[in-house]
């Protein structure tokens, strides 16, 4: 590690205990995730098991073990770019999970309001004009556990987010291949997980037909150069570049074009933000109109300093971190140093495409004592800047504050 | 650093007990994180089939099979036994424990939820005490 840093290594983050030893075992862990990491909510509970008992992954936060919700300890992201598909975050909402996977039976349909209906396979789909694309996938309630004052839903820190390489086909080539008719008005996209009970909403997203059909938006078979984790989407995800991973169906085995609005439960009640500039309300607020969650905003992130760290006294301290403009990309990275009255900028890293993460570094030289309180904030490229202040609504939906650490400057001894 | 490579090693155990057998050539097996397990026809003691792939433009996709971890545990305490008996078919325990305090109205309008809109099969004489449990488990003020 570069100088100037003492005490708190990043992996002390990790409250470690092991089952039975000092008490430290969670009541309510499986036997197979007894050590623990604190993720720092406010008003708690804030420990959460770490787990490796799920296949294809590696070192998890466990937020629920079924349906799984998995969660990225944040220490990944300053491993580089790309997340690493075995520390990308999952997400089901059903528990009916298919475990096996065969890529020679798996079909894919496309139909409803189209000429010619298709039931393609996973040979048909390689054949196909190939894609790739840098593109983050981000939970639309990343980061709901930080919400004041606190709301109910999956109690992410801000793990619930990756970058990944994508490769596949453009939905657009497959609609074509099915000819879709005229006064069609959205895709709706379905994939193999179902609910438990009967007569439960099955998990679908739409998008419109014009959003459908830009071009961008594409059925993905390998993720950063590999097939997908199981618990990914194996063995094909919609990819909705710039948007939040609810319409990211995993498992996808279904594609119907409509020819009137979606009303499914999925659309229509659930995933709602409020219709006001950040998706934001007050809590005592009702009566505002509501839209389906959409286009992801800015954020950026420290990745190599935390709250909990001590540099030496006017020792120069690096500093580095991932970026993303949202729905277009990364303009500046910007750091402030006296609370936000002036802000410098930071070097970005290689543009990896719009939607991907973006690398940003800078240094700073630590103060003689005291402590220092380090902010960070993305512009993207349609000049839309990271607000100071945190959004909230109900849902815990689209989170995106500056975001700040402060770093403890040990003196010097005698 | 070391308590960290501990946690890594004891969640290993676990997942190598759940990699009994893998579909492919060495040198495909090397270059996929995939995790497969048997078909009945090897479990058996049969020849196992033949692998199951997808291929085209020069990439193969292969099939997976894995085994996900149920968490095995139950809600605690007092008044549990309605939570208990109405709530796990559809979702493990621990995510309900970790929520934040939340007011008893708040509790109410989750266990209804569940009911109306994801069809939970929860009696009526269960809904108080899931609620109650709740509430006294999780509760603000």
């Amino acid at each position: 590690m570069q100088g100037g840093y003492i005490g708190r290594p990043l992996t002390r983050r990790l409250l470690l205990g092991q089952a039975g030893v000092g008490g430290l075992a969670l009541a309510t862990a499986p036997a197979w995730a007894q050590a623990t990491i604190d993720l720092a909510l406010p008003g708690g509970p804030d420990t959460r098991p770490i787990t490796t008992a799920f296949p294809e992954k590696a070192v998890m936060i466990l937020q629920r073990s079924r349906p799984p919700l998995l969660e990225t300890p944040f220490e990944v992201f300053d491993k580089g770019v790309f997340t690493p598909n075995n520390e990308f975050f999952v997400r089901w909402h059903w528990a009916v999970i298919p475990t096996k996977v065969d890529v020679a039976a798996y079909k894919v349909a496309v139909r409803g309001h189209v000429n010619q209906a298709l039931s393609l396979s996973m040979a048909d789909l390689l054949a196909m004009p190939r894609v790739e694309l840098a593109a983050v996938n981000q939970c639309s309630g990343n980061s709901r556990g930080l919400f004041q004052p606190r709301v109910s839903g999956g109690q992410w820190a801000n793990g619930a987010m990756g970058n990944a390489q994508w490769t596949g086909v453009r939905l657009r080539d497959v609609l074509d291949r099915a000819g879709v008719k005229g006064g069609a008005v959205a895709v709706r996209f379905n994939g193999l997980d179902e609910p438990v009970v009967d007569g439960a909403p099955d998990f679908m997203k739409s998008l419109d037909v014009d959003h459908a059909r830009d071009g961008e938006v594409m059925l993905a078979y390998q993720m950063n150069g590999e097939q997908l984790p199981l618990l990914n989407g194996f063995p094909l995800r919609l990819i909705v570049p710039g948007w939040y991973s609810t319409y990211w169906v995993k498992m996808l085995n279904d594609i119907e074009v409509l020819d009137a609005p979606d009303e499914n439960y999925w659309m229509k009640t659930a995933y709602r933000i409020p219709d006001t500039p950040h998706a934001s309300v007050k809590p005592s607020e009702s009566g505002f109109r509501t839209v389906p969650i959409n286009r992801m905003v800015p954020r950026s992130f420290f990745t190599n300093v935390t709250d909990e760290m001590t540099v030496k006294s006017g020792a120069v301290v690096p500093l580095r971190g991932i970026a993303f403009g949202g729905d277009c990309g990364v303009s500046q990275v910007e750091l402030s140093v006296d609370g936000g009255l002036n802000w410098q900028k930071t070097a970005l890293g290689r543009d990896e495409g719009t939607y991907s993460f973006r690398l940003w570094s800078t240094q700073i030289t630590a103060p003689e004592s005291g402590a220092r309180t380090l902010q960070v904030r993305c512009t993207n490229t349609n000049g839309e800047v990271q607000p100071a202040e945190p959004n909230w609504n109900s849902g815990g939906f689209m989170r995106n504050p500056i975001e700040s650490v402060r770093l403890a400057v040990a003196e010097p001894h005698g | 650093m070391a308590i960290s490579i501990n946690a890594i090693a004891y969640g290993a155990v676990f997942v190598a007990g759940v990699i009994l057998f893998s579909i492919g050539t060495p040198d495909e097996r090397s270059q996929r994180t995939a995790l497969v397990a048997p078909a009945p026809a090897a479990e058996a003691g049969q020849s196992a089939p033949a692998p199951s792939v997808a291929g085209g433009g020069g990439l193969t996709l292969h099939s997976v099979s894995i085994d996900l971890p149920d968490s095995g545990r139950m809600f605690p305490g007092p008044g549990s036994d309605g939570i208990n008996n109405n709530c796990l078919a559809c979702h493990s325990a621990g995510m309900v424990l970790n929520q934040p305090m939340l007011p008893k109205s708040a509790w109410q309008a989750e266990v209804t939820k569940m009911i109306q809109s994801y069809k939970a099969p929860v009696s009526e004489d269960d809904v108080a005490a899931i609620v109650d449990y709740l509430a006294r488990m999780k509760a603000a003020e």
